[in-house]
């Protein structure tokens, strides 16, 4: 398999804001030293020849986990949102999203 | 032949009534009480509620009830583990504060069998490190040696073992999380068979590698929190629905007949010293009975490259639920998104960060098959290589960790020298097997050595029958500096 080119201080800052991470720039060039290295220390898993191989996701794989479709206690709906930063009327509260009125 | 572990003297003593178990815990706290400030093992002792759960247990036996197996043991719990009402932070910033709405199962099995929990043990955050130091409440240190780490990410628990201020522990291992910092403190750790303990209330980190584990000062005492905690639990879709190993019962069973691999990749990287132990070992199982060989497992050096592609790939998307929501930290902005990206780069740590990082990228459209698909592929390959090897051994040994115990700070600035530490227990979390470290004398440093026993999935009995024979055989270790009045 090629090996992938080596990965830039602009694909980390796109990777960041992917994964809802602000970085400071300090952090962009520490990171993108420190991940680069990271994949180059993967080259030996990147560059072999591994076609015909089944990956393996899980070692121990179980299929159709399923259970009697019974109604059964569950978390307590008062203890779940007292742990919630802000609640209103029994639901989560969060910020406007998409440019809503607040 | 292997005695009862001290969990096990404590726990039939306060079933017969011959100690109280608030006794037993008030001996303990005072423990952590003199040792705690130096070794900063818990980010919370739980003094009250052990006090009330200790009384529960006296006056269970006072009733002529059983408490169970583990009557009256104190026992730490890593601090991914969730307790109900309890906070649980992972050792970080986004979770300060989170009570748990529920109990992890391995925390009811352990209540139901009339343990007593007495804190919160440090790690690195999210389970992420090898060394404890990547923790938002600071670094726990290794009671062998203050200057040097525990070891991670179970680094608490270990510590907390080590110094004796619980007989018992749990941690997790998801990359050799229990195993290594177990060999750095000079105790028994052991990661099972993935699904033979349930993870349900355990954070996840990386999924498919997760399990939690023992720590404990003997092999006979991690047998015995093994049998309590292991077994099928309906809340987690992947624990195994089938006859779990019992491994209490086979301590004395010795390893005549047995046929050990010495794995010689193992060998290769790590220090003179420790190599030296590891050939120790293999002595004694030699004289033991075993019949035992060198055996190379190719595959298993590409464990840790494809394991640094798979855990954070996994930790990538198990995180992305700290979004400052439903509960946990929440940094206020002017709409939803700003806010999850304000909470989430104000609460993670810098690993975390870094993970989550390298996670996103190798999942990300135009890499995933260079980097994580080729790395499954890999963890096939390991797996077919190690069945190779358990056609013709009951067991693998090795060295837990290339070193021991290092300098606090000589690894945070280089994240690849770090993650190096785990080149020897991260192949059995990439094939679901179990393994188990045991303490075996020290190395020129005077810090403690831990070997290393690899089996096939469920192989659990063979394995803690070979760790028993390690054990008898182990060169003795000096106590550790702070638990003078400690073992109990």
């Amino acid at each position: 398999m090629a090996e992938p080119p080596r990965l830039t201080r602009d694909e980390v800052a796109h990777v960041a804001d992917l994964a809802r991470l602000e970085l400071t720039e300090e952090e962009l060039d520490l990171f993108t030293g420190q991940l680069a290295q990271v994949l180059d220390h993967a080259a030996d898993v990147s560059s072999l020849d591994l076609a015909g191989v089944e990956p393996t996701a899980h070692a121990m794989a179980v299929t159709n986990v399923l259970r009697p479709d019974e109604v059964r206690p569950c978390l307590d709906r008062d203890e779940v949102l007292a742990q919630a930063p802000s609640v209103e009327d029994h639901r989560f509260k969060v910020p406007r999203i998409l440019g809503e009125a607040p | 032949m292997s005695s009862p572990g001290p969990s096990a003297d404590l726990a039939a003593a306060v079933r017969s009534g011959a100690r109280s178990a608030v006794d037993v815990l008030e001996e303990h706290l005072a423990v952590i009480d003199a040792g705690e400030p130096e070794i900063h093992a818990f980010n919370l002792v739980t003094r009250e509620q052990a006090r009330e759960r200790a009384a529960e247990v006296d006056r269970a036996v006072a009733d002529g009830q059983d408490p169970g197996l583990l009557a009256g043991v104190p026992v730490a719990l890593k601090d991914n583990l969730c307790t109900r009402g309890v906070p649980t932070t992972c050792s970080s910033r986004i979770l300060e504060g989170w009570l748990p709405p529920y109990d992890a199962t391995v925390v009811t099995r352990l209540r139901r069998a009339g343990a007593v929990t007495v804190g919160k043990t440090n790690m690195d955050e999210f389970a992420m490190g090898s060394s404890t130091e990547a923790s938002a409440f600071g670094p726990t240190r290794n009671p062998h040696n203050t200057g040097r780490v525990p070891g991670g990410s179970s680094g608490g628990s270990a510590a907390a073992v080590a110094a004796g201020f619980a007989p018992l522990a749990l941690g997790s291992d998801t990359g050799g999380s229990i195993r290594q910092p177990a060999a750095l403190c000079g105790v028994v750790g052991m990661k099972p068979t993935y699904g033979t303990v349930s993870r349900y209330g355990l954070v996840a980190f990386a999924s498919s590698l997760d399990q939690i584990g023992p720590l404990a000062t003997t092999v006979a005492d991690a047998a015995l929190l093994f049998d309590v905690i292991g077994g099928h639990d309906p809340a987690d879709s992947t624990s195994l629905n089938r006859p779990m190993p019992r491994v209490l019962s086979v301590l004395d069973d010795g390893v005549q007949g047995l046929t050990i691999g010495v794995l010689t990749e193992f060998l290769d990287g790590a220090d003179p010293d420790v190599v030296a132990r590891v050939r120790q070992a293999a002595e004694a199982l030699t004289s033991a009975g075993a019949r035992v060989e060198e055996v190379s497992v190719p595959e298993v050096v590409l464990g840790l490259s494809a394991y640094y592609l798979i855990a954070p790939g996994e930790a990538s998307s198990n995180l992305a639920r700290y979004d400052g929501v439903r509960y946990g930290l929440r940094v206020d902005a002017e709409d939803t998104a700003a806010m999850n990206t304000a909470t989430r780069s104000a609460g993670f740590g810098a690993e975390v960060k870094r993970r989550i990082m390298l996670g996103t990228y190798v999942l990300s459209a135009g890499y995933m098959d260079a980097y994580y698909n080729q790395a499954l592929r890999v963890r096939t390959r390991i797996i077919a290589g190690f069945d190779t090897a358990y056609r013709r051994y009951d067991a693998l040994l090795g060295p837990t960790a290339p070193t021991t115990a290092f300098e606090l700070g000589s690894k945070t600035s280089d994240p690849l020298t770090m993650y190096l530490s785990d080149v020897c227990t991260i192949p059995s979390n990439l094939a679901g097997h179990p393994a188990v470290s045991v303490p075996f004398g020290a190395g020129d440093d005077g810090l403690p050595v831990g070997v290393q026993l690899l089996g096939p999935a469920l192989g659990e009995s063979t394995l803690f029958k070979v760790a028993a024979v390690v054990e008898a055989a182990a060169p003795p270790l000096p106590a550790p500096v702070l638990s003078a009045g400690g073992r109990s």
